[in-house]
C-alpha cells in the first residue's frame, strides 16, 4: 500500500487506540470515580472558593443553561473590548492595531462559540495579549462549555427520574483541569520540540534562499496550536493556519494535530458507553459516525488522487495533478484526510487551501458541516447526534407500534417541538443567509458600501456560490474553516456571520439539554420485549438514514448549484 | 331489531358518496388549518390559480403555458381533495359504525315513573325516550325496548343484547350485583325492571365515541400532536428550501417559474402522511368500535399499544366459564356409592355451575338419590364467604357440608373429630394438579373429597405467547389458592398470577407495576373493580358491569369478552405503526421527487446537471407534472392501508423495525422512481407537451 495512505490509516488507528482509554477515563472523572488525577482536587476546590461557587449544588437544566449563558455573555463583552483596544494593551511587540468594531464583534463571537472563523490574519490582526487571553482562553472555555452541557445530557440519560442533573461549573472546571489542560500541555511540548515557535519576541527577520530579507511572525504558538486542535476550535496563530510551516513543522506534528482534533470527540462517545454502562450503544453511535465520515472521506480522497480533468485536458499527465493548494510536504491523502476530519469535527483548521480542492471535496466538506454530527465538535457533536436520535426514535418507535421512548423516557410533543426547532435551525441559517448574500450580490452589486458586493467573490459561477455557501455553513456548524476566495473582512460578512454564529451555537446546545432535562423528569419506563432497542445495528441504520435524509433534503438544491454543478461541468 | 351489520368493505357506495361531499366541505381553510401540511398545499393551489389568472388576463409569458399552469393547479387541488377524502371516508366509516349502534336507540316510548308522593303508588307516564333526563327512573317489562342506558335499581330480567353485541343468547341483568347495567336499544325478554338513567342525553359513552371519529371536533391525541409538530418542522424546512431557491436561481441566472416553486414545495412536504394522518387516527377508533369496544378517549387506544402488563381474570378469560367436577375420592372406610350419593344430595339444591357439574358427574357414575328423598324437605345452607362452605340439613337431622379444605377442617376439628390423613393427602394432590378440592362432610365427619378441574380455553396459550413476544406480561387474577393458581398459570402460560385475590389485591398489584413505570391494563365489571379500573392505564369495563365500573374505566367492551384486551393492544399498536410507516414512506419519497424536479429546474441554464435526471424524464414540464401527479395519486392509493392499518407482527421490536424500514423506507425510496417514470412515459404517450 501507498505509504501516504499507510500514514493516514496509522494516524486514525492511533486516534482510536487513544480514544478508548481516554473515554473510559473521562467517564470516570464525571462519574466521580477514583482517577489518578484526583490530586488536582485541592486546585479545583481553590478555583471554586475563589469564584464563590458551590460546585456540589445540584442544578436543573434551566439553571445549567442560565449559568452557561451568563458566563458566556460576560466573556463576550470582555473579548469585544479587549480586541478593540488591543493596541493599548501589553504584549504587542509587532505594534498591531486594534480591531474594527465589526471585526471585533465577529472575532469575539467566533471564538466564544468554538467556531473560530477568522476574518483577520493572526500575524497582523491580533496581539500576543489577545491571542493568549482572549483567543486561547476561549479555546479552552468554549470546548469546556460544550463538554459541560453535553455532560448534563449524559447525566439525564443515566438517571431514572430526576429534576437536577449535576453542576455545570463542576463539569466545566473538570473538563479543563482533568483533560483539556494536561493534554494540551503534552501536545504543546511535542510541538515546541518539533519547531513550533514558543517565544514572546516579535517578528524575526530572515534572509530567504533568494537572498531577500523578510519578516516572519513568531510568538507563543505551540501552546495555542495544541488546544486549537484538542478543543476542536481551529483558530490558528497564523493566517494560514496549520498550512503555515511553523504551525505544523513536520509529519509528526501533522499526526499529533490530526489525532488531537479527533481524539476528544471520539473519546466522548466512548465515554457515553462507559458512563451509562451501555458500551454497545456507544459502539453503535461510533459506528454510524465513522460510516458517515467514510462516506465523505472516500469520495474526497478518490477525487483528489485522480487528478484534475481540467489540467488533464491541457495534455498534462493526469496522475497527481490536483496538487494546487495541497500540503505538498505530506501529499494528497494527508491533505484530503485533514480536510475531511477538520470538517466532520468542528475544528476547521486547515493544512491546505480549501478553495483549490476538487469540487467533490468541497461538496464533502460542506456535507460534513451540514450534517455536523459525524463525530462533530467537542460535546456539540454528540448533542447534534442526540437530536437525530430523538427524531429517529420517534419515527421508529411508531414503526414498531409503541409511543416512542429513549432510555426509558417517553418522547412527546414538547420534545419533538424542541428537536424540530433544533434540526430546523441549521438549514434555516445556512440557506437563508446564503440566499441573502446571493440577493445582495445580484441586486446590489454596486451599492455604496466601503467594500462593494461585486468584489466579494474570488471566483465567478458555481465556485463562487460554493464560497458563500461554505462561509455560512462553516459558521452555522461552528466549524470555522474558510473556503477562501471570499473577501469576508467587511461589515456585511462580519456582521451576518456573527449573527449566524450566535444563533447556531447556543440554540443547538440549549435544545438538546432541554430535551434531556425534560425527559429526565419523566417517569422511568423499564425495558420490555416490545421496547425498541437503541443499541442495535438496525437502530443505527435508522439514525443514519434520518441524518442523511434530513441533510440531503434540506441542502440538495444548494449543493446541486454549487459543488455538484461544478463537478459535472468539469467532466 | 336487526342484528348489527359489520360491514368491512372499505369503499361502500353510500359512504364514498358522503365522503366525496365532505371532502369539498373540508376545503374550508378554517377547518383545514388544523392540518398544517395540507393547509400549505391549499395555499399553493390558490397561488397557482392566481398565476393562471395572470396568464389569462395579462398574457404573461414568463410563467409557461396556460395549460401547463392549469394542469398543476388542478393537480394540487386534487391533492387537497384526496387528503380530505381520506379523512372524510374514515370519518364516514366511523360514523356509520357508531350510527349502527346509535340506531339501536331510536325514539322509543319509555315508561317513566313519576313519583306522585310518598303515600301513593308511583304513576307511570309514557314519554318519548328523548325526553328522559339523568336521574329519571323508568320501567321495562317483557317485550319492551330499553329506551336509555341506565342501572337497574329494582328487579331482574333476561335481556336480548344482540342489537349491541351480536350475541343471540339472552343475558340476565339484575339490580344490586355486578351485572346491573342495561344499554339503550336492548330488549327485555322476560320479567320487569326499574332502571335509573345514569347519563345526560348526549353524554353517553357512545356519544363520546362518536365525537372521537368526527374529524371537526376530534381532539388530537398526544402522539398525533407530536407527529404533527415533526411534520410541520419538515414543512418549514421545505418552505426555507423553496424560498431560498429564488435568490440561488437569480445568482445562477436561472429563472424559476412559480409553478415550479409551488410544485417543488408541494412534492417535498410530507403530503402523504399529512393527508392521511387524521384518517389513520379515526380509523384506529373505528377499528376499536368494530371490535365492539367503545373508547372514551383516543389516548386510551394509543396507550393500549404500549401496555406492559395485562391483568386478566382467570374465569372466562383463561378458563372456560367454571370448574367441573372430575372425580370423587371417598375417605378410607367410606363406601364409594354412598359417598357419591351424599355428594349428589348435597348439590341437588346447588344452583352454581360447580354444583350442577357434581350432579352431572354423580349421575354419570350411577349415583342416585334415595327413592323417598324429597329435596324440598331439606334445609339449604347457602354458600357464604364466612363459612366458605354450603350444604343441606336433611329432615333426619343429618348435616351434609361441602366446602374448601380449611373450612371443613375447621368444622371437623372443632367438633373434636380427626381429619383423615389420606384425604388430606388427596387434597394436596388435587391442588398441586391445578384442581380445586371440595371436601364433603357428614355430621362433622369427613366423607371424602370431590375434585373440580378448570378447563383452559383452547388456543389461549398461543395468545399469551404472542403477547409475550409483544413485550406484554400477563397476570392471572384468581380466587383460587396459590397452589391451584400456580398450576393453571403454568398450564395456560401466563407470566404471573395473583392467587386468593381480593379486589384490593388487584389495585395493589397495579400500583406496584406502575411504580416500576409500567403501563397496566385490566378488565373488570364489578363496583369493587372500579378503583382498580380507574387506577389502571387502560381499564376496560364490561358493558354488563355496574355503572361505577363503566365510569371508572376508559373503555367499555360491548361483548363482555375478557380476551378483548389482547385485541385492544393490537389495535393500539397498529394505529401507531400505521403512522410511523407512512411517515417514513412519505419522507423517503422526497428523494425521487428531488431527482425529478431539481434537474428540471436547472437543465436549461446548467446543462451539466442533466446527469441528475437519472430517471430520464422527457422534459422539465413533464418531469414536474409527473412528480406532482405521483404526489397526488399516492394518497388515495394508500387510503386502504391507512384505514385498515399496517399489520402488527409480534416478531420483536428490532425485527419489526427492520421489516418496516425495508418495506416502507426502502420501498418509499424506490417506488416513486418507478411511479414518476411511468407517469412521465404516459404523459409522453398522450402527447401532453
Amino acid at each position: 500500500m501507498n505509504t501516504e495512505i499507510v500514514g493516514i490509516v496509522a494516524t486514525y488507528g492511533i486516534t482510536l487506540l487513544l480514544a478508548i482509554p481516554l473515554g473510559k477515563y473521562i467517564a470516570k472523572v464525571f462519574a466521580a470515580e477514583k482517577v489518578w488525577t484526583d490530586f488536582l482536587k485541592p486546585f479545583e476546590r481553590f478555583i471554586f472558593r475563589l469564584s464563590g461557587i458551590d460546585s456540589t449544588k445540584e442544578m436543573n437544566w434551566k439553571e445549567q443553561m442560565k449559568a452557561m449563558l451568563t458566563i458566556s455573555s460576560i466573556w463576550l463583552i470582555y473579548a469585544f473590548f479587549a480586541l478593540i483596544y488591543q493596541d493599548k494593551l501589553p504584549l504587542n511587540p509587532d505594534h498591531n492595531l486594534g480591531q474594527t468594531p465589526d471585526l471585533a464583534f465577529n472575532t469575539a463571537i467566533s471564538f466564544l462559540v468554538n467556531c473560530n472563523i477568522q476574518d483577520y490574519s493572526g500575524e497582523t490582526g491580533v496581539t500576543y495579549f489577545t491571542q493568549h487571553f482572549v483567543l486561547m482562553f476561549f479555546h479552552f472555555t468554549s470546548a469546556a462549555t460544550a463538554i459541560a452541557a453535553m455532560m448534563v445530557i449524559y447525566k439525564g440519560l443515566k438517571e431514572k427520574s430526576v429534576t437536577t442533573l449535576g453542576n455545570f461549573w463542576d463539569f466545566f472546571v473538570k473538563s479543563i483541569t482533568r483533560f483539556l489542560l494536561p493534554l494540551s500541555v503534552l501536545i504543546a511540548i511535542i510541538l515546541a520540540f518539533n519547531g513550533t515557535p514558543t517565544s514572546y519576541a516579535g517578528k524575526d527577520t530572515v534572509i530567504t534562499m533568494q537572498g531577500d530579507t523578510t519578516q516572519v511572525s513568531r510568538g507563543p504558538v505551540a501552546a495555542l496550536v495544541a488546544i486549537k486542535h484538542l478543543g476542536t476550535n481551529g483558530g490558528g496563530w497564523f493566517g494560514a493556519n496549520s498550512a503555515h510551516p511553523l504551525e505544523c513543522p513536520n509529519y509528526l506534528t501533522y499526526m499529533v494535530e490530526m489525532i488531537a482534533q479527533l481524539v476528544i470527540p471520539i473519546a466522548l462517545i466512548f465515554a457515553l458507553g462507559f458512563y451509562l454502562k451501555k458500551k454497545k450503544l456507544a459502539y453503535i453511535i461510533f459506528g454510524v459516525m465513522t460510516f458517515g465520515m467514510l462516506l465523505l472521506f472516500i469520495p474526497t480522497i478518490q477525487g483528489e488522487m485522480h487528478g484534475n480533468s481540467a489540467i488533464a485536458a491541457m495534455g498534462i499527465n493526469p496522475t497527481n495533478t490536483a496538487m494546487e493548494g495541497k500540503e505538498v510536504r505530506f501529499g494528497i491523502p494527508a491533505t484530503a484526510y485533514w480536510s475531511t476530519q477538520t470538517t466532520v469535527t468542528s475544528t476547521g483548521s486547515a493544512c491546505g487551501a480549501h478553495d483549490c480542492y476538487m469540487p467533490m471535496t468541497t461538496g464533502a466538506e460542506l456535507m460534513a458541516m451540514m450534517v455536523n454530527c459525524f463525530y462533530g465538535g467537542c460535546g456539540v457533536g454528540f448533542m447534534n447526534y442526540y437530536i437525530m436520535i430523538i427524531i429517529a426514535v420517534f419515527i421508529s418507535g411508531l414503526m414498531v407500534g409503541r409511543t416512542p421512548e429513549f432510555m426509558g423516557h417517553k418522547v412527546e410533543a414538547r420534545e419533538m417541538k424542541i428537536a424540530s426547532i433544533a434540526a430546523l435551525l441549521h438549514p434555516f441559517l445556512i440557506l437563508s443567509f446564503t440566499a441573502l448574500s446571493c440577493y445582495v450580490l445580484v441586486n446590489l452589486p454596486n451599492i455604496h458600501w466601503a467594500f462593494q458586493p461585486k468584489n466579494w467573490l474570488g471566483n465567478p459561477g458555481y465556485h463562487g456560490f460554493s464560497e458563500m455557501l461554505y462561509q455560512y455553513t462553516s459558521c452555522a456548524a461552528n466549524n470555522g474553516s474558510a473556503m477562501g476566495g471570499l473577501t469576508a473582512n467587511n461589515v456585511f460578512w462580519n456582521v451576518t456571520t456573527g449573527v449566524v454564529l450566535l444563533f447556531s451555537r447556543f440554540i443547538p446546545i440549549i435544545g438538546p439539554v432541554a430535551i434531556a432535562g425534560i425527559m429526565a423528569q419523566k417517569k422511568y419506563i423499564p425495558e420490555s420485549a416490545g421496547t425498541l432497542k437503541t443499541d442495535t445495528g438496525t437502530f443505527g441504520v435508522m439514525t443514519l438514514a434520518v441524518i442523511i435524509i434530513i441533510a440531503a433534503l434540506a441542502f440538495f438544491p444548494a449543493l446541486a448549484l454549487g459543488p455538484f454543478a461544478e463537478f459535472f461541468s468539469m467532466k | 331489531m336487526a342484528k348489527r351489520q359489520r360491514n368491512n368493505a372499505l369503499f361502500q357506495k353510500d359512504l364514498v358518496n358522503e365522503a366525496l361531499v365532505q371532502s369539498l366541505v373540508k376545503l374550508n381553510p378554517r377547518t383545514l388549518w388544523r392540518n398544517p401540511v395540507m393547509f400549505t398545499v391549499e395555499i399553493g393551489t390558490v397561488v397557482m390559480a392566481c398565476v393562471c389568472c395572470a396568464i389569462l388576463f395579462n398574457h404573461n409569458t414568463t410563467q409557461g403555458s396556460l395549460a401547463y399552469n392549469l394542469a398543476i393547479t388542478l393537480i394540487l387541488f386534487v391533492t387537497v381533495l384526496f387528503a380530505n377524502f381520506a379523512e372524510a371516508l374514515a370519518e364516514a366509516r366511523g360514523k356509520a359504525q357508531a350510527n349502527s349502534l346509535r340506531k339501536t336507540r331510536e325514539e322509543t316510548p319509555a315508561k317513566k315513573i313519576v313519583p306522585v308522593g310518598e303515600m301513593y303508588v308511583d304513576e307511570i307516564q309514557i314519554v318519548n325516550s328523548s325526553e328522559l333526563k339523568k336521574g329519571d327512573v323508568f320501567l321495562c317489562e317483557t317485550g319492551d325496548t330499553i329506551p336509555m342506558d341506565g342501572e337497574i335499581i329494582e328487579g331482574l330480567a333476561t335481556i336480548d343484547e344482540s342489537a349491541i353485541t351480536g350475541e343471540s343468547a339472552p343475558v340476565i341483568r339484575e339490580s344490586g350485583g355486578d351485572k346491573s347495567s342495561v344499554t339503550g336499544g336492548t330488549k327485555v325478554l322476560s320479567d320487569k325492571i326499574k332502571v335509573k338513567i345514569t347519563a345526560e342525553p348526549g353524554e353517553s359513552f357512545l356519544d363520546k365515541m362518536i365525537a372521537l371519529v368526527e374529524g371537526a371536533s376530534r381532539q388530537k391525541t398526544p402522539n398525533e400532536i407530536a407527529l404533527t409538530i415533526l411534520l410541520a418542522g419538515f414543512t418549514l424546512v421545505f418552505i426555507i428550501v423553496c424560498v431560498t431557491l429564488k435568490p440561488f436561481g437569480d445568482y445562477s441566472l436561472t429563472p424559476i417559474t412559480i409553478a415550479a416553486f409551488v410544485s417543488l414545495f408541494v412534492c417535498l412536504i410530507p403530503t402523504t402522511i399529512g393527508g392521511l394522518l387524521s384518517a389513520i387516527g379515526i380509523a384506529g377508533m373505528d377499528r376499536a368500535l368494530r371490535a365492539n369496544v367503545i373508547t372514551k378517549s383516543g389516548k386510551a387506544v394509543e396507550t393500549a399499544g404500549d401496555l406492559d402488563t395485562l391483568l386478566l381474570d382467570k374465569t372466562g378469560t383463561i378458563t372456560i366459564g367454571n370448574r367441573k367436577a372430575t372425580n370423587f375420592y371417598p375417605t378410607k372406610g367410606i363406601d364409594d356409592s354412598a359417598f357419591i350419593r351424599n355428594c349428589l344430595i348435597s348439590s341437588l339444591a346447588d344452583e352454581t355451575p360447580e354444583g350442577k357439574s357434581i350432579i352431572e358427574l354423580a349421575r354419570e357414575k350411577g349415583g342416585n338419590a334415595p327413592d323417598n328423598f324429597d329435596i324440598h324437605k331439606a334445609i339449604l345452607i347457602k354458600f357464604s364467604a364466612e363459612t366458605r362452605s354450603s350444604g343441606v340439613n336433611l329432615p333426619g337431622g343429618k348435616e351434609i357440608r361441602k366446602g374448601a379444605f380449611d373450612a371443613i377442617r375447621k368444622i371437623v376439628v372443632t367438633a373434636g373429630n380427626q381429619f383423615p390423613a389420606d384425604t388430606e393427602e388427596k387434597v394436596r394432590q388435587i391442588s398441586s394438579n391445578g384442581g380445586t378440592p371440595l371436601v364433603v362432610s357428614e355430621d362433622k365427619k369427613v366423607l371424602g373429597v370431590i375434585e373440580l378441574q378448570d378447563i383452559i380455553k383452547p388456543g389461549i396459550h398461543e395468545r399469551f405467547e404472542r403477547l409475550r413476544k409483544m413485550g406484554v406480561k400477563t397476570v392471572m387474577v384468581t380466587g383460587d389458592n396459590p397452589l391451584t393458581a400456580k398450576f393453571i398459570a403454568e398450564k395456560a402460560g401466563v407470566d404471573d398470577f395473583i392467587a386468593e385475590a381480593k379486589p384490593e389485591d388487584k389495585m395493589n398489584y397495579i400500583k406496584k407495576e406502575q411504580a416500576e413505570g409500567k403501563l397496566v391494563a385490566m378488565m373488570g365489571d364489578g363496583t369493587n373493580d372500579a378503583p382498580a379500573l380507574a387506577q389502571a392505564d387502560v381499564g376496560v369495563a364490561m358493558n354488563s358491569g355496574t355503572q361505577a365500573a363503566k365510569e371508572a374505566g376508559n373503555m367499555v367492551d360491548l361483548d363482555n369478552d375478557p380476551t378483548k384486551l389482547i385485541e385492544i393492544v393490537e389495535i393500539g399498536k397498529q394505529l401507531l405503526m400505521t403512522r410511523g410507516t407512512l411517515t417514513t414512506f412519505s419522507i423517503a419519497n422526497d428523494v425521487a421527487k428531488y431527482f425529478a424536479i431539481v434537474p428540471a429546474l436547472f437543465i436549461v441554464t446548467i446543462p451539466s446537471l442533466r446527469i441528475l435526471n437519472i430517471m430520464g424524464l422527457n422534459s422539465p414540464e413533464s418531469a414536474i407534472l409527473s412528480a406532482v401527479i405521483f404526489n397526488a395519486i399516492i394518497i388515495p392509493l394508500l387510503i386502504p392501508l391507512a384505514l385498515r392499518g399496517v399489520q402488527y407482527k409480534p416478531i420483536g421490536a428490532s425485527a419489526l423495525l427492520r421489516r418496516n424500514l425495508l418495506i416502507y423506507g426502502l420501498g418509499g425510496i424506490i417506488i416513486p422512481f418507478i411511479g414518476i417514470k411511468l407517469i412521465d412515459m404516459m404523459l409522453v404517450l398522450l402527447h401532453v407537451n
